[in-house]
């Protein structure tokens, strides 16, 4: 399917985004009114609420309760208190670590059986390749909301409640369909040749895809991997339900959980939490934004 | 998936007929099935399998801790009479149509902006992405900090101007909470529509628009009859992802209200872990959640749809 809609996209690559196109035919006032104040609003109320989490997390307490004598759409005398609160008496480095080695293991995991069954659907072209294909975007579609009750019991039965290693086995079924999908479509790119001069040269079909496919494809494991990472921090409703013991949660889970008590200071550490633990996706999607919007826009396209 | 079965001869084969080895390491089907199997063994033991058993266990009173007997209709029975769980499903397509229609509209309107000429468009564009990046729970928190009844910065900036004389009570009235919860999420999902239907707006060809400018096309004109239809199985399959994922969300109304007040904001994901995982009645939470289905496959269906149309457009017979 996607054939037909790659090289659809060279032309708009090389029109580039500095094309002045038709838009000399606007005045700036015009501009200003319909371009750049509702493009302005809108990014302003994308970007409140995490300026709100910053500014309150580096708030002292007595100026988030008091916004009288205080701007509170300002700060003086940041703090660090929250954050050091955070790191030094509660037990969230241990739940960083923990999202990190879910999110880590499910992505490797999921990203080798992708690599392999992308690979076999688009090129190995066995028998009912096209069906495994569609039922592969069909468990796209397999919300969570549905199957967490029943995993739960799957999980328990297997003995694995409240280990983070059922959400390592987990996750791949939410990854592997959105991989895979992503994945079909770069290998398509992979000009057939290739693996027909290494064929004649006697490689076998493992080694065509270690040494020719796979590195050919690296922008596409990247954005397969950057992706699945971020669905797997992301993910919320197995984590809840699989995870019992405080110590095994992952952040999302154990910021809802741990954090809430009646205090009407909690808003600077729990600030700080949504922060801190935010801070890891958005560093990885200041490198790899170009892989993120392939990533996602790939997937719905194929 | 159904060649699972093939192993069975296969390992027989290997070990009387050597020649029929090095003749099935070439074979593609007999290679394709140990390069499905990881996948396949993921997708069947932890998606395919647990789907069948949650329908199976909708159909019995299977609690946490205790196996459960089949019981048939019972559960639906029990929903059927039960007003909290219509209540939910009211909330789950009022929340899907009211936020999935704005996410649609401020999305290509968006998209739409981004598309024109702009300088630090790259830029823009990655800003624009950035509530789809951060987890969803923690974006939620940063929303119920600002929803706060006392010290909310709403409130706050509007009895400053003038317009109110008391705080809103953001996630304490019934309809407040409705809308506070639907604003969250309109908030979540625009940066998904907007930056994949400017995906699709970037591969419609520019001069289309130049053509049909000096024939006298008007802006609303170009916008109708060039870019909508060329949009459209795109959008079919944007707004399929977004209808699901809205239909079925959960960790927005658990971070925000669990439901409450007095279960105005339950969807019936919600509903369903309240029920099944905190009450422990595993088999009616199977069944509130086996209901989603039909409405799971009313929007699979359309995005089939939409995909057949593509094809069709394009006019390739794919390989």
């Amino acid at each position: 399917m996607t054939d037909s809609v790659l090289p659809a996209k060279a032309p708009a690559a090389v029109r580039g985004d500095d094309s002045e196109g038709m838009s000399y035919l606007e005045s700036l006032p015009r501009r200003v009114v319909t371009l750049y104040i509702p493009l302005g609003l809108i990014l302003i109320i994308l970007l409140f609420p995490f300026y709100w989490m910053v500014l309150t997390s580096i708030k002292p307490d007595e100026q988030l309760i008091d916004m009288n004598t205080y701007n509170p759409f300002w700060v003086v005398h940041p703090t660090f208190k929250h954050i050091e609160k955070l790191l030094f008496e509660t037990q969230y480095p241990h739940w960083l670590w923990n999202t990190m080695y879910v999110a880590v293991g499910a992505t490797v995991l999921s990203i080798i059986a992708s690599v392999l069954a992308a690979y076999a659907i688009v090129r190995l072209r066995f028998k009912g390749a096209d069906t495994v294909g569609v039922l592969i975007f069909f468990a796209y579609l397999v919300p969570p909301s549905i199957l967490f009750i029943p995993l739960a019991s799957v999980i328990q039965a297997y003995g694995l409640f409240d280990s983070p290693l059922s959400l390592i086995l987990v996750y791949p079924t939410i990854l592997i369909p959105f991989s895979t999908w992503l994945l079909m479509g770069y290998f398509k790119t992979i000009p057939f040749e290739l693996e027909e001069c290494a064929l004649i040269d006697g490689a076998s079909r493992w080694q065509i895809l270690t040494r020719i496919v796979v590195p050919l494809a690296v922008p596409g494991l990247i954005s397969a991997f950057i992706f699945s990472f971020t669905l797997c921090w992301n993910e919320f409703i197995y984590a809840l339900t699989f995870l019992q013991s405080t110590a095994n949660k992952t952040v999302p889970v154990a910021i809802v959980n741990e954090f809430v008590d009646g205090d009407i200071y909690k808003w600077g550490s729990l600030m700080a939490g949504a922060l801190v633990g935010s801070l890891p996706l958005v560093i990885l999607y200041a490198f790899f934004v170009e892989h993120y919007v392939s990533a996602m826009t790939g997937a719905v396209k194929e | 998936m159904t060649t699972l079965q093939t192993s069975v001869p296969v390992r027989q084969a290997s070990v009387d007929t050597p020649s029929l080895w090095s003749r099935l390491k070439v074979n593609r089907n007999f290679v394709a099935l140990w390069f499905m199997l990881p996948a396949g063994a993921f997708l069947i033991l932890f998606l395919a399998y647990p789907l069948g058993l949650g329908i199976w266990m909708s159909f019995t009173d299977e609690r946490i801790g205790r196996a459960g007997i089949f019981v048939g209709l019972e559960n639906y029975e029990w929903l059927w009479d039960d007003s909290i769980f219509w209540l939910s499903v009211f909330n789950t397509i009022l929340y899907t149509v009211v936020a999935s229609t704005i996410k649609f509209a401020i999305g290509l309107y968006l998209a739409l902006l981004l598309n024109r000429n702009l300088p630090f468009k790259a830029l823009i564009r990655s800003i624009v992405l950035i509530p789809f990046i951060v987890p969803t729970v923690l974006s939620a928190i940063a929303f119920w900090w600002i929803y706060d009844a006392q010290f909310s910065i709403i409130s706050w900036s509007l009895m400053k101007l003038g317009l109110i004389e008391h705080n809103i009570d953001f996630l304490g009235e019934t309809n407040m909470a409705r809308g506070s919860v639907i604003f969250a999420n309109i908030w979540r999902g625009v940066p998904f529509v907007a930056i994949t239907l400017l995906a699709g707006l970037q591969t419609v060809s520019p001069s289309l628009y130049e053509a049909a400018t000096l024939d006298g096309a008007s802006n609303w004109q170009r916008f109708r009859y060039i870019t909508y239809p060329l949009l459209t199985p795109i959008i079919a399959v944007v707004m399929t992802f977004s209808v699901l994922f809205t239909f079925t969300d959960f960790q927005l109304i658990w971070a925000l209200t669990r439901g409450g007040p007095v279960n105005a904001t339950h969807l019936m994901a919600t509903l369903s872990y309240q029920r099944g995982i905190i009450s422990g009645r595993l088999g009616e939470g199977a069944a509130i959640a086996t209901a989603m289905i039909p409405f799971l496959l009313a929007a699979i269906g359309i995005s089939w749809f939409g995909m057949q149309r593509r094809k069709w457009q394009q006019g390739s017979s794919n390989d």
